[in-house]
């Protein structure tokens, strides 16, 4: 392997490594205001890159994604008040099998409203074969469209949760949601924003893949597994770690790719999850001590 | 109470023998094939109903020890070991009747291992992995275990997708009947209908009188205690981890157990029994049947998945059992048969099963 190659496989790590980030992200937000793990994360993802394929028929590129966007976020939304509201002190088990569950049912949806057809947007800029060069590598432009939102994404999260009322009310429901309460929050709106954030930005990120990677009906659940096994390494809740295990579990899938077979890639993420939460269950990055106390 | 406790068992023998009356009165035999199948996957049903329900466990991981026992049996019994078959390992195998030789279907011989063998290695192989598994995977609790399980039947699923031993994408066919004892066997085949019926509900019956035994007994009520409050069982001298690394290994190879057989049955099995959906039915029909009810778990199993084969869902068979666990866990988390409109009917059920 030489160095054009070398920096070849991090630069696409690292795309890959920036999508499982933000769905990881989208974890951690519905995690920090809820200790819910929403298995239909990975849903919210395919949803709007799909409402932005059928929206991008009818009006231009920028157009279509902020409204499917839009449409997400207010899905999210809807799925809180209709069935994680309804659920009074409901045990983790319930709360797995609701959200397993509605991913199951969104995804069929999506396989009857859009068929099984594999879809994507055009490219931002530039058409699948224009390239930019990088230290003797070649990258398409769209890879430079995921880096960006991604940054984008994780700096105004950071910015909103530590700066904004409601991002600092969302972290205190995360806390102690009692205390939150009788500091006048509105708990219950909380969680549902929290639902709306995480659906957009899944939104958004499906959207801007979809070039890269394609998008179809079912393609939400490995995203999940992944955005979910590098919310652990990360640490639960902690979204800024969550950037940097991404990063990990990209590099590492594709150098595993280079030396496997293709057939087992999907497996090196498993291994990576099983191997964590066996042995490091409180992420790569927290303190065992403070794992402890987050998990009781 | 002990004979309160079977009742159920004797209703349920009298309630198979009718239906099976019935149906061939009726000239509607061809139904039993998809009753047999059901008893096959419920049986991964109640050993899954004893981990979530009485354990307290969450697996999403049950197809996979349903395709290893079911892959285990066919990988042995459709193996070909005719080039070694001067070979002295293979011989001595042969002189125990290990091996059995048959014609498959263009004339060629093949030497492979007899099905009561692969039988028993696939048991014993998948509660071995049950047990490396769950030595280190009960040691989490809720969302890290139920993601844990799920990964572990992706791996499988990966496995048998990747590996050329398990057929890829094509699966294994061509699976051997398997010769129970004298005349009995299981076999897919028409003429063989009425028989594989009674075998099947006989050992979904030893499984349920296993099951209900257990969860009489000491250990189920450890287990109960469990589920109620782990921390709490554990002060009271409970060993809280073996007890439910136990039942893990136990409800496997309930799994294998269905997947094994279901695979003589069928002649064959394919990657889509290792499919994380499919795991999800087995938490969807324990949910419906109430967590913690055996016979509820019993009767779910039976009924949604005879639905599911008849192709009664149609396109919507996966939408059908999502929406399923989602109004379960809205509507009645405690299992339909405790919604209160419905106790007259859960009274006279529910009771029996805990004795």
């Amino acid at each position: 392997m030489d160095l054009t190659q070398i920096v070849q496989y991090c630069l696409s790590g690292i795309t890959i490594g920036s999508v499982y980030a933000i769905v990881a992200i989208g974890f951690n937000i519905i995690y920090n205001a809820t200790g819910i793990i929403n298995f239909a994360q990975g849903e919210f993802l395919i949803v709007g890159a799909m409402t932005a394929v059928s929206l991008y028929q009818v009006v231009p590129l920028p157009v279509a994604i902020l409204l499917a966007v839009l449409i997400t976020t207010l899905l999210g939304g809807l799925v809180e008040l209709v069935f994680i509201r309804r659920v009074r002190d409901a045990s983790v088990l319930q709360l797995i099998v609701i959200t397993i569950g509605l991913s199951i049912v969104i995804r069929e949806a999506m396989l009857h409203i859009w068929d099984e057809k594999v879809r994507s947007l055009p490219y931002f800029t530039g058409t699948s074969v224009s390239t930019v060069s990088l230290l003797g590598a070649h990258i398409s432009p769209q890879v430079i469209w995921v880096l960006g939102v991604s940054a984008v994404v994780v700096t105004a999260l950071t910015l909103f949760f530590r700066f904004t009322l409601t991002g600092r009310a969302m972290r205190a429901c995360a806390d102690d949601r009692m205390a939150a309460r009788l500091c006048g929050t509105n708990d219950r709106w909380m969680v549902t924003l929290s639902f709306m954030l995480s659906a957009g930005i899944g939104a958004l990120a499906g959207c801007v893949i979809s070039p890269v990677t394609q998008t179809q009906y079912d393609m939400g659940a490995p995203l999940a597994i992944k955005g979910f096994t590098v919310a652990i390494l990360g640490g639960l809740g902690n979204s800024i770690a969550a950037v940097a295990a991404g990063l990990l579990l990209g590099l590492l899938e594709v150098f595993m790719v280079s030396q496997f077979q293709v057939a087992y890639k999907e497996a090196v993420a498993i291994v990576v999850l099983l191997l964590v939460l066996v042995f490091r269950p409180h992420g790569l990055f927290t303190r065992r001590e403070i794992g402890a106390l987050r998990a009781s | 109470m002990r004979f309160r406790r079977y009742l159920p068992v004797f209703i349920g023998a009298l309630l198979i023998v009718g239906f099976q009356v019935a149906l061939s009165a009726a000239g509607a035999t061809y139904y039993m094939t998809q009753i047999t199948m059901s008893a096959y996957y419920a049986l991964v049903v109640i050993g899954l109903c004893l981990l979530m329900g009485y354990a307290g466990q969450v697996s999403l991981g049950h197809a996979g020890f349903f395709s290893i026992g079911g892959y285990t049996s066919a990988v042995l019994t459709t193996c070909n070991l005719i080039a070694w078959r001067d070979a002295p390992l293979v011989a001595w195998c042969r002189s125990l009747g290990l091996v059995f030789e048959r014609q498959d279907l263009y004339g060629a011989t093949i030497l492979s291992f007899s099905p009561w063998p692969a039988f028993l290695a696939a048991l014993v192989l998948t509660g071995l992995i049950a047990f490396l598994i769950g030595l280190p995977v009960l040691r989490l609790k809720g969302h890290y275990l139920a993601m844990a399980t799920l990964g572990f039947g992706l791996i499988i699923y990966r496995v048998v997708l990747g590996a050329r031993l398990f057929g890829q994408s094509d699966g294994i066919s061509s699976v051997p009947p398997f010769p129970l004892i004298a005349g009995l066997q299981v076999n897919g085949r028409s003429a063989f209908r009425v028989q594989n019926y009674y075998i099947a509900w006989a050992v979904v019956m030893a499984a349920m009188v296993l099951a209900i035994s257990l969860v009489n007994s000491r250990v189920g009520r450890a287990l109960r205690s469990i589920h109620q409050n782990e921390e709490a069982a554990h002060s009271l001298g409970i060993d809280t981890y073996r007890y439910k690394l136990a039942t893990f290994v136990l409800s496997a190879i309930f799994a294998a157990t269905g997947g094994a057989l279901l695979t003589h049955y069928n002649g064959s099995i394919g990657p889509g029994e290792v499919t994380v959906m499919k795991s999800v039915r087995y938490v969807a029909i324990v949910a419906v049947g109430g967590m913690a009810s055996l016979w509820g778990a019993l009767a779910m199993g039976i009924l949604l998945n005879f639905l599911s084969l008849r192709g009664v869902f149609g396109t919507y068979d996966d939408v059908v059992f999502g929406a399923i666990l989602i109004a379960m866990m809205l509507f009645a988390p405690q299992g339909l048969l405790r919604v209160p409109r419905l106790r007259l009917l859960s009274s006279l059920l529910s009771r029996r099963s805990h004795g």
